[in-house]
């Protein structure tokens, strides 16, 4: 009987096992790329807004504090989105007439909100509350990045529970001194495990991993 | 085949309910909002039963001379934390009425350093916050009560300070300003 495979054959064989394994292997990870991407968690992608706000310019050019707008991120779970008297509170003369703050201006005499694009948009079956995180010393920019630098708002992580629970394991390499918190510019010197130990002694923090922490 | 059929399983109910979070948009109300506007003549309770020093700077018709509570360290710390937040954009870290605003055009406000508001009573900058004053829009909504008179504490501070001679520190302090500390 004749051979039915010439000796090549080993080398197909040899080439479709691991070829194969290797397309499933892609498969799994373009899965996972994608997954990963901006396309679903938003990292770096600024968002269609009714008017262009820039952060950078108020906070940076115009060093107006987060709590002037943000009012109650120190108090209550929601940090608070300014209502339109506050945007009039300086545009009632500054740039009074500018085309870009038409909608603002309409929305004042309307007394109509105006409906901003949520950044940070927690899914529903998760509770947060600012004012716990700010008081124990999560400073705005672990989270939120150098918002003073940034002309359009864009979310600066993922808000996937591995990234909540990064902090929530070790708080300590996180914490920020609570006179820093709203600082923007803060860059803590010396090591941060030797200060966040002491901190998260001096301010009571636990490390909150149960399931009914968040979920609730 | 495989990607279909996960896809057709993406459904976004659980993180999106049907329930109103803070701010969101109503498809229930006629105007959208989901944060009802408050009946007119609500009254708040928030400082437990109506105290008209308090919560209005005046007594009768009076503008208040006095302070509702004790004006303690910690609550000139609060004020002055607070007017950084809210006052020094036009009013200046000094209360000069340069703040960076006024730097940008908006119409600027007197000093508190005049004699007119150094005679000021108390409640008269309680009041300012509270409803306003020329340009200066009302910062009810964003300053509570509280807070307001710690901010007109703070600026009686100020006033004080930029008015100071060495004779108003205390002697065992004095060494500390010799420095040429800021000016």
């Amino acid at each position: 009987m004749p051979q039915l495979f010439h000796r090549g054959a080993n080398t197909i064989a040899r080439a479709s096992i691991y070829g194969g394994l290797g397309i499933i292997g892609l498969f799994f990870w373009v899965i996972y790329a994608v997954n990963d991407s901006p396309y679903f968690d938003f990292v770096g992608v600024p968002r269609p807004q009714p008017v262009q706000f820039s952060h950078k310019h108020h906070v940076q050019d115009d060093g107006i504090d987060c709590r002037y707008c943000h009012t109650t991120v120190e108090t209550q779970a929601f940090a608070g989105m300014p209502p339109t008297h506050t945007c009039m509170t300086c545009h009632s003369v500054l740039f009074a007439d500018s085309p870009a703050l038409a909608p603002v201006r309409q929305s004042y005499a309307d007394n109509t909100p105006l409906a901003w694009t949520r950044v940070y948009d927690l899914p529903d079956y998760v509770y947060f509350n600012h004012s716990i995180h700010v008081n124990k010393g999560v400073a705005c920019i672990t989270c939120h990045g150098r918002v003073d630098e940034m002309p359009l708002m864009w979310r600066q992580k993922t808000l996937r529970m591995n990234w909540c629970l990064s902090c929530h394991r070790s708080p300590e390499l996180f914490v920020t001194p609570r006179e820093h918190v709203f600082d923007m510019t803060w860059v803590r010197d010396g090591d941060q495990r030797d200060m966040g130990a002491r901190l998260v002694k001096e301010y009571d923090i636990k490390r909150l991993t149960d399931c009914y922490t968040c979920h609730r | 085949m495989c990607a279909v059929l996960l896809l057709a399983s993406c459904r976004r109910d659980m993180q999106d309910t049907p329930r109103a979070r803070t701010f969101q948009e109503s498809k229930f109300f006629d105007d959208r909002m989901s944060a009802r506007p408050l009946p007119a003549g609500t009254v708040s309770q928030d400082y437990g039963s109506y105290d008209e020093l308090l919560e209005t700077g005046k007594i009768g018709q009076r503008v208040s001379e006095v302070f509702p509570f004790e004006i303690t360290a910690e609550v000139f710390a609060r004020g002055r934390e607070r007017f950084n937040i809210f006052c020094a954009p036009c009013h200046g870290r000094t209360g000069d009425g340069d703040g960076m605003v006024v730097r940008r055009g908006f119409r600027r406000p007197p000093s508190y350093h005049i004699e007119r508001l150094r005679n000021a009573p108390a409640g008269h900058f309680f009041d300012v916050i509270t409803n306003g004053y020329g340009s200066m829009y009302s910062y009810a909504d964003r300053v509570p009560v509280r807070d307001r008179w710690a901010i007109a504490a703070y600026i009686r501070a100020l006033q004080l300070s930029q008015g100071a001679t060495i004779a108003d520190v205390p002697a065992d302090k004095r060494a500390e300003l010799t420095g040429g500390g800021p000016q």
